[in-house]
């Protein structure tokens, strides 16, 4: 494998001084764009203003509020392992030193993520149940069998490319079997505040799988032809791993609501576009990825979910989202 | 028929979506020393988002410059936008954004490099658009 060499395997001698960051003299420009959508976009949990989902919460019943407590510490698991092991083992892979500081801000906002369902929690849960909650998820099987899938692959210091591979899928598929429950609760009018919470953590995991899937495409160009078809070969295998387990962790957590199907459907179409940010093709049939539409209307609100002037479903012009029209650099 | 241009930056989603749609095509290069390309005939665009939370820089900025020129903008027939929908309320935002500047219809929109489906509906789209534009005498 003639992947990059990997500075840690050097800890003979003492550790070089580093060239200090010159933001001014770029080697790749999609450093700066990311790092400049990703300090925009900064949010706290403190800005969402959780307490009026109280009265919601107390409207769920108990099953259903034991299942969303449970979903929100698997997901606090995953955020947990990006933000202390995941972007951080990126970090000696990076090819530039504006790379390692955008890694820094994904792992940052990783903790802010995992901190803002304990947010949730101190908002609308009893401490009990919580305890409880946390307790489940360290013993569950499913959890822990994906957690031990990813951690692996980031352990293995011979390949950034593979690194890279785990934490995509982790940013772009494994959280969503957790992030469909919100999603679900929102387009029944349930818990909006929350899920206006849940929609800012999508929305950084988006740009995370976006990014670190760019990066591997730039790793992928370097390697001869049957390196990269061996790398393919090895994310997609590592793909149906996951897909079995998240199918199992989704059967255990939906199947008494009758949401599993759905579910899967979700998950095929994010399995799917984590595969997209490496720059492979799907690996689902478009068949086994129609997902609810209230879910995706729940996903992107106000964004014209169907819109397609071809087949005459939308309106012709689209006009109203006009924020971005005064962006500089336009001259008309 | 007319023409298509597109926009792809190092992720190479819409160019991905550009070959499997199989149809010539324009590509606006991403290097901002690059002088914009001049589109010779009626065009539809496609172009990806890149939009912040609250929605500024949604139009790639090579973009901007190559709808800067009044040439290319007179040419422009419609667009097509691509995005994630994961992005919530800006998901392709960079198609209004364009049909508002450009007074032109936003036709369809898709996510990353688009489905198959997405595939099959925008080359009937694109056959019906230009065959039913043609019948409008200029």
């Amino acid at each position: 494998m003639k992947d990059l060499p990997d500075p840690r395997k050097d800890l003979s001698g003492p550790r070089p001084v580093p060239a200090a960051i010159n933001w001014n003299r770029l080697q790749d420009d999609k450093d700066l764009e990311i790092w400049n959508r990703l300090t925009a976009n900064f949010w706290l949990p403190e800005k969402v203003p959780l307490s009026n989902d109280i009265q919601s919460w107390s409207q769920l019943s108990e099953e259903e509020r034991t299942l969303t407590i449970r979903v929100f510490t698997g997901l606090t698991l995953l955020d947990t392992i990006q933000n202390s092991v995941g972007a951080p083992a990126l970090m000696p892979d990076a090819i530039t030193p504006h790379e390692e500081a955008v890694l820094s801000n994904i792992a940052f906002m990783e903790a802010v993520h995992a901190r803002s369902y304990s947010s949730v929690f101190s908002t609308l849960c009893r401490t009990a149940e919580v305890d409880e909650a946390f307790r489940w998820s360290a013993e569950n099987e499913h959890l822990q069998a994906k957690s031990r899938l990813i951690l692996d692959e980031y352990d293995t210091a011979a390949s950034p490319l593979r690194r890279k591979i785990a934490s995509v899928f982790l940013e772009s598929f494994l959280f969503y079997s957790g992030f469909y429950l919100p999603m679900h609760w929102s387009s029944r009018a349930r818990l909006t505040n929350t899920a206006d919470l849940i929609r800012l953590i999508i929305r950084d995991e988006a740009i995370h799988g976006y990014y670190i899937g760019y990066k591997f495409q730039r790793g992928l160009e370097r390697l001869s032809g049957p390196e990269r078809q061996e790398m393919k070969d090895f994310a997609f295998s590592l793909a149906f791993d996951l897909y079995d387990i998240e199918a199992r962790y989704t059967e255990q957590l939906y199947d008494r609501l009758g949401l599993t199907e759905d579910v899967k459907a979700f998950l095929h179409y994010n399995a799917n576009k984590a595969l997209r940010n490496l720059g492979f093709e799907a690996l689902f049939p478009d068949e086994a990825c129609k997902v609810n539409p209230a879910i995706m209307a729940a996903l992107s609100p106000g964004s014209d979910e169907n819109h397609d002037f071809f087949s005459g479903s939308g309106s012709s012009y689209v006009i109203g989202r006009t924020v971005a029209t005064e962006d500089d650099d336009w001259d008309f | 028929m007319g023409g298509l241009v597109y926009f792809s930056s190092g992720s190479g989603n819409t160019a991905r979506f550009i070959e499997r749609l199989g149809r010539p095509a324009l590509r606006i290069p991403a290097r901002a020393d690059a002088p914009p390309p001049l589109a010779e005939r009626p065009y539809i665009l496609v172009c990806p988002t890149y939009a912040d939370g609250a929605g500024r820089g949604a139009v790639p900025r090579p973009v901007i410059r190559f709808l800067n020129l009044a040439a290319n903008r007179a040419r422009l027939a419609g667009v097509i936008a691509a995005g994630n929908r994961s992005f919530g309320e800006t998901f392709a935002l960079a198609g209004d954004v364009i049909a508002a500047k450009c007074n032109v219809p936003v036709l369809y929109r898709f996510e990353l490099a688009g489905t198959d489906t997405d595939i099959a509906r925008i080359r009937d789209g694109l056959t019906t658009f230009w065959d039913t534009r043609c019948l409008i005498p200029a």
